[in-house]
């Protein structure tokens, strides 16, 4: 297991956002989640990634526990170290991009592996070309986030958290700030990264694509997993009203 | 006293006005960036008395905080420090700019998304190497315009040393004007101030236009 998340708990206040999930992610595995918005969605890959706390529950990564139940009963987080380690695992990439902005496309991604992993330069650089290749961004290795379309810095998003060599991808609705005709770019090297068997989580409203890359599909609302499986279950036999609704919702807007 | 006497007397003046707006920034630059961060603190007590400290520095006369500091040792504690007077001026100046720009660093501060925070925490970065790599150059850029504004502002405020008899242009032209019934070295002191500021407004664009280089 790259992921584990179980009986995970976590409210804002009196809000209860996270009621009670469970999930895990094997390697070369690609998930999607799905679901109408203020489902909880986002809060949850907040959680995987430690940027919200959990109240409740418990993280492993890499069978490692991050996360356990104290004696309270509430969540008990590992010494700084082994969150440090278990942060080393894991890529996120926001709807928002959130490139750094006074840095080029070259160094937004060859930053944080010489700063944070104190990598080799010569190394960085070698395989942050090969990975900003991969993007289609070769060409774009000296520009300034500014003087890029938004699929193109997307594509620097993704390009810099996988110059981490992450364990496993989290996507947060990556193309959900984009202009529809630049939708296209950015799930195409999210679907090369799916063929290339990337371990990743994709919250995604792009039904199609869900249904046509991931291998297992979950479907969230209100704070809880109502149905997960495959594509063919989830999208074709769906077992709860709740997921029917939501699919055919999806189906007469869209087509 | 000829034209060449004058000038000269008043250069020496010039190069005091300098001392006082060098040192000035030198000290207020890097001490409102401490001040804006024990500001942000998560201690009530620390945050508290920063807040006083800039409100009062902000809420009263720079003018009247110099008389402060210059005869504030003696009145309140009967201290007589000798050379007092230039250490004076430089505290209350220092003290005072670095309150103003401390608010100016704090909007800048708060003005930052939360996403290249949570960028930099998911990629792994330190908080020190977040504030020093991520955040702190691009609050500079953001900034610039205001620390402008603050920097001309001290070149007039210099003269406000005349307050403690401190012999910089200001109260050199005050005084060679009343004895020579001159004109001239008011004058003279205008184009001193002029030209300060063109300077410093040039510096300041140069620094600008170094980091325009992204948006
Ligand atoms: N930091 C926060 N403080 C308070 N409420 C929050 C916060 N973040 C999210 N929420 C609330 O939690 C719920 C779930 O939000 P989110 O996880 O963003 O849903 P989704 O990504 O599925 O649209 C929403 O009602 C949202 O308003
Ligand atoms: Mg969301």
């Amino acid at each position: 297991m790259v992921l584990e998340m179980n009986n995970i708990k976590k409210s804002f206040g009196s809000l209860n956002v996270l009621k009670d999930i469970s999930f895990s992610v094997d390697k070369g595995e690609a998930v999607s989640i799905i679901g109408p918005s203020g489902s909880g969605k986002s809060t949850l890959l907040r959680c995987a990634t430690f940027l919200e706390t959990i109240d409740n529950g418990v993280i492993r990564y890499m069978d490692n526990d991050i996360v356990l139940p104290g004696a309270d009963g509430k969540a008990d987080y590992s010494n700084k170290a082994r969150i440090r380690q278990a942060k080393n695992c894991f890529g996120l990439v926001f709807q928002q991009f959130n490139l750094f902005p006074h840095y080029s496309v070259l160094k937004n991604v060859m930053d944080a592996p010489l700063v944070v992993q104190k990598r080799n330069k010569d190394e960085v650089y070698e395989e942050a070309m090969k990975v900003l290749d991969k993007m289609g961004l070769k060409d774009k290795a000296d520009a300034y986030p500014y003087q890029l379309s938004g699929g193109q810095q997307q594509r620097v998003a993704i390009a810099r958290a996988l110059a981490m060599n992450p364990e496993i991808l989290f996507f947060d609705e990556p193309t959900s700030a984009l202009d529809p005709e630049l939708t296209g770019e950015v799930l195409r090297v999210i679907k090369q990264l799916v063929d290339e068997d990337w371990t990743m989580v994709i919250v995604t409203h792009e039904m199609p694509f869900a249904k046509a890359v991931s291998e297992k599909v979950v479907f969230m609302d209100r704070g809880y997993i109502v149905e997960q499986g495959t594509p063919e279950q989830v999208f074709d036999d769906p077992k709860m009203e709740r997921t029917k609704q939501f699919i055919s919702g999806y189906q007469n807007q869209n087509y | 006293m000829t034209f060449g006497t004058m000038l000269t007397t008043m250069g020496e003046g010039m190069l005091r006005t300098i001392l006082i707006f060098v040192l000035t920034l030198v000290g207020s630059l890097p001490l409102g960036m401490v001040i804006a961060l024990l500001r942000q603190s998560k201690n009530g007590i620390v945050s508290g008395i920063i807040k006083i400290y800039i409100s009062i520095m902000r809420g009263t006369p720079l003018m009247l905080q110099l008389l402060v500091w210059y005869f504030g040792p003696y009145y309140l504690f009967g201290a007589q420090i000798r050379n007092w007077r230039f250490p004076a001026i430089i505290l209350g100046f220092v003290l005072n700019y670095a309150a103003y720009f401390a608010e100016i660093y704090r909007s800048g501060i708060e003005s930052m998304p939360v996403g290249q925070y949570e960028a930099a925490q998911v990629l792994g970065y330190t908080k020190s190497q977040t504030f020093f790599r991520i955040i702190l150059p691009q609050v500079i850029k953001r900034i610039l315009p205001s620390v402008t504004n603050e920097v001309i502002t001290l070149v007039k405020d210099t003269s406000l040393a005349f307050t403690l008899a401190y012999q910089e242009v200001f109260s050199l032209a005050k005084q060679i004007s009343a004895s020579q019934t001159s004109f001239t070295p008011f004058v003279i002191a205008g184009v001193f101030y002029f030209v300060a500021n063109y300077a410093v407004a040039y510096g300041m664009e140069r620094i600008e236009k170094a980091f325009s280089y992204y948006r």
